[in-house]
């Protein structure tokens, strides 16, 4: 039967149809869902790792007992994972391993655009490429087939448009893998000098054999054309737009495999028009390698280095007639994503920025808490980034910033990356200030369990980490627990634990407004009549508050209650709610 | 048949993934290739969304550009003129005139801009506005605006009625079927 679904769904899909039972990830928009659906299957042992690093590092583990692994990461995720990617590159697999990444051209989401089909060429891992559901689940299973023919991890590489774009596929029945028996061999897994230097010649051959493949299979194939002045090379969600605007006018070769990428089929395309023009996202990765092979092409020239394609653009740069709109002459306010109605991270970002203090940020939720009007961030780099740099800046700055400069991160962020940031502030004698956001879930990437929160990805109860124990055991003797609900409490102890000449973490616990088992007080209630329009309230920032010809007026349909406004308000305008003041 | 474009768009939270779900159960039910793409993530925090719809005999691209849509279905007034843009000629815009502020207008930094409607209409774009949420409320939920919006998006299509109820039936909870169902009718059957 035929059903609409979600690219990510259907690499999910594909993991179940090709008898994959193992999969360890970290959430990362946009490849979050492929490793959420993956857990709904009673047949695939499905779990949330700590990041990127230990996710690769455990399916490498399950491949090497024999079955059949994945591993599922967005794009940044896979420089935490690259240190076991080059070498897995080297030892290959037992049971057939893949590593799904989903790249962010456009950056919906991200806080770059990297193009990670880099990594496959650099850690020499071939990667696979589809543009719609139906071969994200075939992708899968043929990627399964080349990791065990040719023993390599194969990356499956995704993005926004694939990934969160829904069309059709048809379902199969789930093929029966039986687990490979696993056999002790130091020469292939035991990668210190004298064994990895036989296993460099074999990933080298492994990558000929691979492009004779490339050459037959499948998933490159050309698409005949009418007008052969022009032949296409494409991949990915560019190959749909290329598609969209030329139907089929031009001979399309479109590649699935993007490393490594075939030669003579590149040639013999090449020969069969009188112009090529590549149309890949982000960076010339087929335009690069059509150089070196001798085989003239336009590419990027054309169509730059940033952001995402679609149809209009692709029409454009062929000459094709580009449909337009009529705008309106009105200038629109922008509707930036803001922090939720009742968020917990508002009432400490208020008294961040109150304290007037310099904030390393990291990456979740609360980088929110770096646009208007709380503007309480100073840098946002990478996961985990906040805590480490905030002991360089307060080091370079031999004390004279310890006393008004915090990193804020997040429970799951913490878990990810933050702790070892924390242990170096403890182990190097650092006099910083480490707040940790406790909101209890992982929340940007959509309510995801992380090691903070009790619960594994099945939703059975798990081991929880007790972060003040853990703080306190890594060397940090002053760890404070505040509720951010509560701004007086949060100003006075970020102000006692920024005076203490030693390193201290302060965490900020209130579990996520939006967490289904989250009571909420209801909305506030306002006497407007006391209101004097002295806006104090609105620089919190929340969108539940709004001013109505000069007085205070609270959306109900967002307001929950939390009472932070009310603790801004120096005229009684809001009625006391349970635990403000 | 020529590819069909549909964009739902409006503020992140009000429902528009379950509009483009039912479409997209309908339209396959009718034998159509069929796309549906959205952006998940910082887009769901309150800032605008907009999830495209395109069926026909046979979909390519997963998004709608400039000049593409026949339809646009806003569910706030702001993203409607936002994304106006998009429609193509001839196309229709069905919103709701529901205000919702932005940031930029709750800090002050910006204002709401006025008469939205009237300036849409004098751009020449086919609009058919209503009030959505009043419709909603009068179902039983303002939670319904989105069914609200997909009765007034039926009556661009041909499909029977019984077609759409049971895509409705196929994407909501049982025990909101009969509020759903008069949410769409509402909108449906609404006379401006």
């Amino acid at each position: 039967m035929k059903k609409l679904m979600l690219g990510n769904e259907a690499v999910a899909r594909g993991l179940y149809e090709a008898g994959c039972s193992f999969v360890s990830s970290y959430p990362g928009t946009p490849s979050t869902e492929i490793t959420e659906y993956a857990a709904k299957y009673k047949e695939i042992y499905a779990e949330w790792a700590p990041n990127e690093k230990v996710a690769l590092e455990t399916a490498f583990g399950a491949s090497l007992a024999g079955k059949r692994s994945f591993c599922g990461m967005k794009h940044v995720g896979v420089n935490v994972a690259a240190d076991p990617l080059f070498t897995v590159a080297y030892t290959g697999v037992n049971g057939g391993l893949i590593i799904g990444v989903a790249d962010d051209p456009g950056m919906h989401s991200s806080q770059n655009e990297q193009d990670s089909r880099h990594y496959a060429i650099a850690s020499k891992i071939p990667m696979l490429e589809p543009s719609d559901s139906a071969e994200s689940i075939a992708f899968v299973k043929e990627a399964f087939e080349i990791s065990e023919k040719f023993d390599t991890p194969v990356f499956l590489k995704m993005c926004t448009r694939v990934a969160h774009s829904q069309s059709v596929i048809e379902e199969c029945e789930r093929a029966d893998f039986a687990q490979k028996e696993y056999v002790k061999d130091g020469a292939k897994y035991i990668m210190m000098p004298g064994n990895a230097k036989k296993r460099h010649p074999i990933v080298e051959e492994r990558t000929l054999a691979l492009t004779d493949y490339a050459e037959i299979a499948f998933f490159n194939r050309v698409e005949d054309g009418k007008d052969n002045t022009v032949g296409i090379i494409t991949s990915s969600t560019s190959y749909q737009y290329v598609k969209e605007v030329c139907g089929d006018k031009y001979p399309v070769l479109k590649l699935g495999m993007i490393n490594p990428l075939p030669v003579n089929k590149i040639k013999d395309f090449a020969n069969s028009v009188e112009k090529v023009i590549v149309v890949e996202e982000l960076d010339g990765i087929i335009e690069t390698h059509c150089k070196n092979i001798g085989v003239q092409v336009c590419g990027k020239e054309l169509f730059g280095l940033i952001g995402e394609f679609s149809q209009n653009i692709v029409a454009e740069k062929l000459g094709a007639e580009v449909p337009c709109g009529k705008a309106l002459e009105e200038n629109i306010p922008m509707r930036p994503p803001v922090m939720c109605a009742g968020c917990p991270h508002r009432g400490l970002f208020y008294t961040l920025k109150k304290n007037k203090l310099t904030v390393l940020g990291d990456i979740g939720c609360y980088t929110l808490g770096a646009v208007a009007p709380l503007n309480a961030i100073d840098t946002t780099i990478c996961m985990g980034a906040s805590v480490s740099s905030l002991h360089g800046f307060n080091k370079a700055n031999e004390g004279a910033t310890d006393g008004k400069t915090v990193a804020v991160i997040g429970d799951s962020t913490f878990m990810h990356s933050g702790v070892t940031g924390l242990i170096n502030i403890a182990y190097n004698d650092s006099n910083s200030t480490v707040i940790i956001l406790d909101n209890s879930i992982t929340g940007m990437t959509g309510h995801q369990q992380n090691p903070t929160t009790g619960y594994n990805l099945k939703g059975d109860p798990a081991s929880k980490i007790n972060l003040e124990a853990l703080c306190r055991s890594v060397g940090i003797n002053s760890v404070r627990v505040v509720d951010p609900y509560n701004l007086a409490e949060c100003d006075a102890v970020i102000k006692e634990e920024l005076a203490k000449a030693e390193p201290s973490v302060i965490i900020s616990r209130r579990p996520c407004a939006l967490l289904k088992y989250v009571k909420h007080a209801g909305p506030i209630k306002t006497n407007t009549d006391k209101c004097v329009g002295c806006k104090m309230c609105m620089q919190i920032g929340c969108p539940a508050v709004s001013m109505e010809n000069g007085k205070v007026k609270i959306d109900n349909t967002l307001c929950t209650g939390c009472g932070v406004c009310s603790q801004m308000c120096k005229f009684d305008v809001f009625e006391s709610v349970k635990g403000d003041k | 048949m020529q590819t069909k474009n549909i964009m739902i768009v409006g503020v992140g939270g009000q429902g528009t993934l379950l509009a483009s779900k039912l479409l997209g159960k309908l339209l396959l039910g009718k034998g159509y290739d069929v796309k549906v793409s959205e952006v998940h993530g910082m887009s769901q925090r309150g800032g605008s969304v907009v999830t495209y719809v395109r069926y026909g005999d046979k979909v390519y691209s997963p998004v709608i550009d400039k000049g593409e849509a026949d339809v646009i279905v806003s569910f706030e007034m702001l993203e409607a003129a936002r994304w106006a843009e998009y429609l193509k000629k001839d196309g229709v815009i069905i919103t709701n005139t529901q205000q919702v502020n932005p940031m930029p207008v709750i800090t002050g930094a910006q204002e709401y801009p006025q008469n939205l409607e009237n300036k849409l209409k004098e751009k020449g774009i086919n609009l058919d506005a209503l009030d959505a949420l009043s419709l909603a409320e009068k179902a039983g939920s303002s939670k319904a605006v989105n069914i609200v919006l997909m009765g007034r998006l039926s009556k661009q299509f041909d499909f029977t009625e019984e077609e759409w109820l049971a895509a409705i039936e196929q994407s909501v909870p049982p025990k909101f079927l009969e509020l759903n169902k008069k949410a769409f009718a509402l909108g449906r059957d609404y006379e401006v």
